[in-house]
Formats: structure tokens, sequence, C-alpha cells
């Protein structure tokens, strides 16, 4: 096989699918770094973010990159007004209890999402857009923003958790949330804020592979496995690492069907999901320990 | 603090109050609580007034750490007060404690691992507003060898260097009593000599000190006042060096 037929056909729509799961992923890390629970509802979120652009464009006819920021506002509101009616309730209870809310949490977010705009395939634009040719890399716009917007998202979060006060508080909340309380660091405070970039977050994932594939009630929790398989491998708590651990499983799920058929693709994100706990349980980058 | 708060002290049966004068900054009376039902804490009684440093010796299992904990709001006070700078904070919470003036480095899991020696500190003076070089800069002075490794991860450094940014991150609220739990276990000599001239410098710069500390006769030596915790409840009250001197006191904590 041709290398440009490998670029073009397995490496970048695998970077475009890495992105994706790495604005989930990143996501997750935060939340199982600061309030330290598995997030099943991740998934179902970014579904809500991906239909609430959805509505924004049929309602107001509007392009849907300008109905992306109203999606993040939507879906940051959400995740903090979803832990103030659920997660903040059982916070004093065990963690396994808050686990099997959020999966209750996730059934909701999709029951939502079929009442409100039904159970059938939407898109956001018709018709089929066809790539460019960039130097034998052949690549449509909307892939490479979907690139460029996952590096600044991440960007700017990452610039924010090392440089802003607030940001280094919810490192610390990460790090030591006994010292981090014994500082003075409001829990609530940190709690809202993590939900409210979370939210953003999984908006912007839903967001990016509804306009790269198309928009489905299911869309979100077939992510939830591949996110998870990212967060892992990078390191629990780390987000540069779950960036990494998003664009390789990305990569792995689009270029192992040269290897196995099409079908088994979504059994990539968990092979190597076991594969990096049998082996290296605290991710690539040190993360915490499950 | 005012005059009037003065007065309205508890004026107790603790002889403490009488021996020793100086402007108290930490008057416990009584205190009873423990971590669930159990009072751990059978009424403690202790006071420290200002510039000075108070050691807590005791046996495995006295309240030492629970004493301090009671202070810093970390367990459930049931009984007796506990009055700082003339308001009683027993039942407050660790933040709002903070903020009125008491800092404490707990003895274990006390840096910020994943974060660097200077953003430990900046975690520190996470309730001030406004400019905090110059308290960074004090912490510094006080600790050279960490301004030196300002951006080393706290994580990686030796276990005496961690505990100078443990007490950095409590100084930087400039609080006007310290609480110190055993800041010297696991320490090599050399470390805790360190930790202990840094804690008499601190007191001489006007600091308020309580430390829970198992080198008791190291301690005791240049502790101003010591309280020997036996079961929940004071045992013995005195100078250092009269504690020193005690013979049961030795026989009892201190080895002989």
């Amino acid at each position: 096989m041709p290398f440009m037929e490998f670029v073009n056909f397995y490496l970048m729509p695998g970077i475009v699918l890495g992105s994706i799961y790495a604005l989930g992923a990143v996501g997750i890390t935060l939340v199982f770094g600061i309030l330290r629970f598995a997030h099943l509802a991740h998934g179902d979120l970014a579904t809500l973010g991906a239909f609430a652009a959805l509505g924004v464009v049929t309602i107001f006819g509007v392009s849907p990159w300008v109905a992306l920021p109203v999606a993040m506002v939507v879906c940051a509101f959400m995740a903090i007004g979803i832990d103030k009616l659920f997660y903040d309730y059982l916070s004093e209870r065990p963690k396994i209890i808050v686990v099997m809310s959020s999966l209750g949490i996730a059934l909701m977010l999709r029951a939502v999402v079929q009442v409100v705009w039904g159970v059938d395939t939407e898109t956001y634009t018709r018709g089929i857009v066809r790539p460019d040719d960039y130097w034998g890399i052949r690549i449509r716009d909307r892939e490479i923003y979907t690139i460029i917007a996952m590096f600044v998202i991440v960007g700017v979060l990452w610039t924010f958790l090392q440089k802003t006060k607030w940001g280094k508080a919810m490192r610390a909340m990460s790090d030591n949330p006994d010292l981090a309380l014994l500082s003075g660091v409001d829990n609530r405070k940190i709690t809202m804020l993590t939900w409210g970039i979370v939210g953003i977050l999984c908006a912007a994932s839903g967001f990016f592979l509804g306009i790269n594939t198309e928009l489905k009630p299911l869309m979100g929790w077939t992510m939830l496995l591949p996110m998870f398989a990212a967060a892992i491998l990078g390191g629990v708590g780390r987000v540069e690492g779950a960036v990494i651990g998003g664009l390789i499983v990305g990569i792995a799920e689009e270029t192992s069907v040269l290897f196995i058929p099409g079908e088994y693709k979504a059994a990539m994100a968990f092979a190597i999901l076991l594969l990096i706990l049998l082996v290296r349980p605290t991710g690539l980058l040190k993360g915490k320990v499950l | 603090m005012t005059s009037q708060a003065i007065a309205e002290q508890p004026m107790s049966k603790n002889s403490v109050q009488q021996k020793y004068s100086g402007k108290p900054i930490l008057t416990m009376t009584g205190v009873r609580g423990g971590y669930g039902d159990a009072d751990i804490l059978q009424g403690v009684d202790m006071q420290v007034t200002e510039r000075e440093i108070v050691v807590i010796v005791g046996p495995n299992g006295a309240g030492k750490s629970t004493a301090m904990k009671a202070i810093f709001g970390l367990l459930k006070v049931r009984g007796g007060s506990i009055v700082v700078n003339g308001t009683d904070i027993a039942g407050w919470k660790p933040n709002r404690i903070v903020q009125h003036g008491v800092c404490y480095v707990p003895q274990v899991n006390n840096i910020f691992r994943e974060m660097t020696i200077h953003e430990n500190l900046e975690m520190g003076a996470f309730l001030r507003k406004g400019d905090i070089s110059e308290s960074l800069e004090r912490v510094y002075t006080l600790f050279p060898d960490l301004k030196e490794r300002r951006s080393a991860l706290a994580g990686n450094l030796s276990g005496g260097q961690r505990q100078m940014v443990a007490m950095g991150r409590a100084l930087m609220l400039n609080p006007s009593l310290l609480l110190l739990d055993e800041p010297t276990a696991g320490l090599s000599p050399k470390y805790m000599e360190q930790i202990f001239e840094i804690t008499r410098n601190l007191r001489d710069a006007g600091l308020s000190i309580l430390l829970v500390e198992q080198h008791a006769k190291q301690a005791l030596a240049f502790a101003d006042k010591g309280y020997v915790l036996a079961a929940g409840s004071n045992r013995h009250e005195g100078t250092g060096q009269e504690l020193l001197a005690d013979r049961e006191v030795a026989e009892m904590f201190l080895g002989g």
C-alpha cells in the first residue's frame, strides 16, 4: 500500500477520531482526578451537546460553528445542574454509588435526547463534502478544524490549570484533597468549576463527532469505552496524557481495519484498555492508580 | 484582641494560666472529642501564649495528634472551648480557622507532590488577596534550599526538604499560631536539627508554635512549655526543663 494512501485513509481519520476522543478523555480524567469517580454519563452528555448544537442550527438557521459555543454553555450548565441534583447529594456515600448513579444519568440524558429530537439519524448540514488536496494529503476543512479546535481547547485548559489561581486550586484538589481543604480551597467551588469545564469539553467532543459523522442518540454512549481507554492509557488525572491516549486510541481504531475485520474496530479500545491495565496501570504518563 | 475578649475567657482551674504570663494565643479548656462516637480526648487543657513554643509529648495513642486536629476542626469537639485570639473556634470548619490565623502542618501527605515548590507556597496563600511576594521572599529566606529548587516538583524532594515545603506552605498566610504535627518524623538527625532551628527562629520572630514531637528530649530542651498527655487527658505540664528533670516523665515517656 502506498504511504500516502495509508496517511489519507487510515492515519488522518485516526487523528480526527482521536481528537474527538481526546476532548472526551480530558473531561473523564478531570472528573476522575478531582471528583474521584468514573463518570459513565460522559458520553451521553456529549450526545446532548451535539443535539443542543443541532437545535440551535435548526431553530436559528445558523452555521453549526456558531451553535458550538451555545452547546458548550448548555452542557456546562447541564453538568453543574446534574451535579447539584444528584452527585452532590450522594457525595458522602461510597463512590461506587455515585458511579452507578452516573449510569442512570446517562440513560436519562439519552432519553431526553430521544424525546426531544427523536430516534432518527440527523446531520448538521446536508450534502457531501469532498476533501481538499494539500500536497497529496486529502483532508476536509471540518477535519482540519476538529484537530485544531482540540489542540486550542486543551491548550486553553492547560494554560488555565498551570497559570491561574483557580486552575492551580483544581490541580491541588486532584493532588491532595485534604491539604487543599486545609489551605482554604472551597470544595464546592472547585466541583462547580470542574463540571463547567467538563460540560464544555463534552459538548465539543459530541459536536465534532456529529459534524464529522452523524448525530445519533447512541453516538456518545458508543464513544464511552474508547474515551475511558484513552484517559487510562494516558494516565488518570493527566490532561496531556488524555490527549496522547485519545490520539493513540483513535489511530489504533482506524488502522486496525488493515489487520482485522472492520466490525471489530470498536474492540480495539477494549484491547488497549486491557493491555494498559495489565502492563502499566498508571498509564503512559504516571497517573493515579485506579 | 481586645481586653474585653480576654476578660471573657473562662477563668478556669487551669493552673497554667496563672503560672505563665504573656498574651494568650490559644486556650483549650476541658476539650473532649473524637473521630467517631467515642471520645479520644477526655478533657484536655492547654495554653499557648505569644512568642512561645509549646510541645505536646506522650506515649502512642495518648491523643497528641488528636488534640492538634481538634484545634484545627478536623474532628468532632463535644465539650470544652478552644479560644484562639479571643474567639471560641470549637466547631469551626478548617478553612474558616485558617482565616482566623491558625495554620496546620499535618504529619503525612503535607505537600502537593505534583506541583512545584513555588506552586505549593502559592497554594498556601490561596486565601490571600493581592501581592504575596513579600511572604514568598520571607519563606525563601527561611528555607534557602527551597529557593534554589523552586521549580522542582515537591514530590521529588528529600524528606527534609518536603517538610520545609510543608512548613513554608503553612507560613504563607502569616499565621499567629502554627500547629506542627511531628515535623521531624523519619528525618535524619541533620534535618531534624535544621527543622528545630527554624522552629526556634520562627518563635523568635514572634510566632506561637504548638508542636507534637516524638523526639521529646530534643524538643523539650528548647520548648518554652510542655504538656504530657496520657489516655486523652493532661498528665503533666511545666517548662521544658521542668519536664526533662521530672523523674516520672523521664521514665514514662522519654525512655529513661
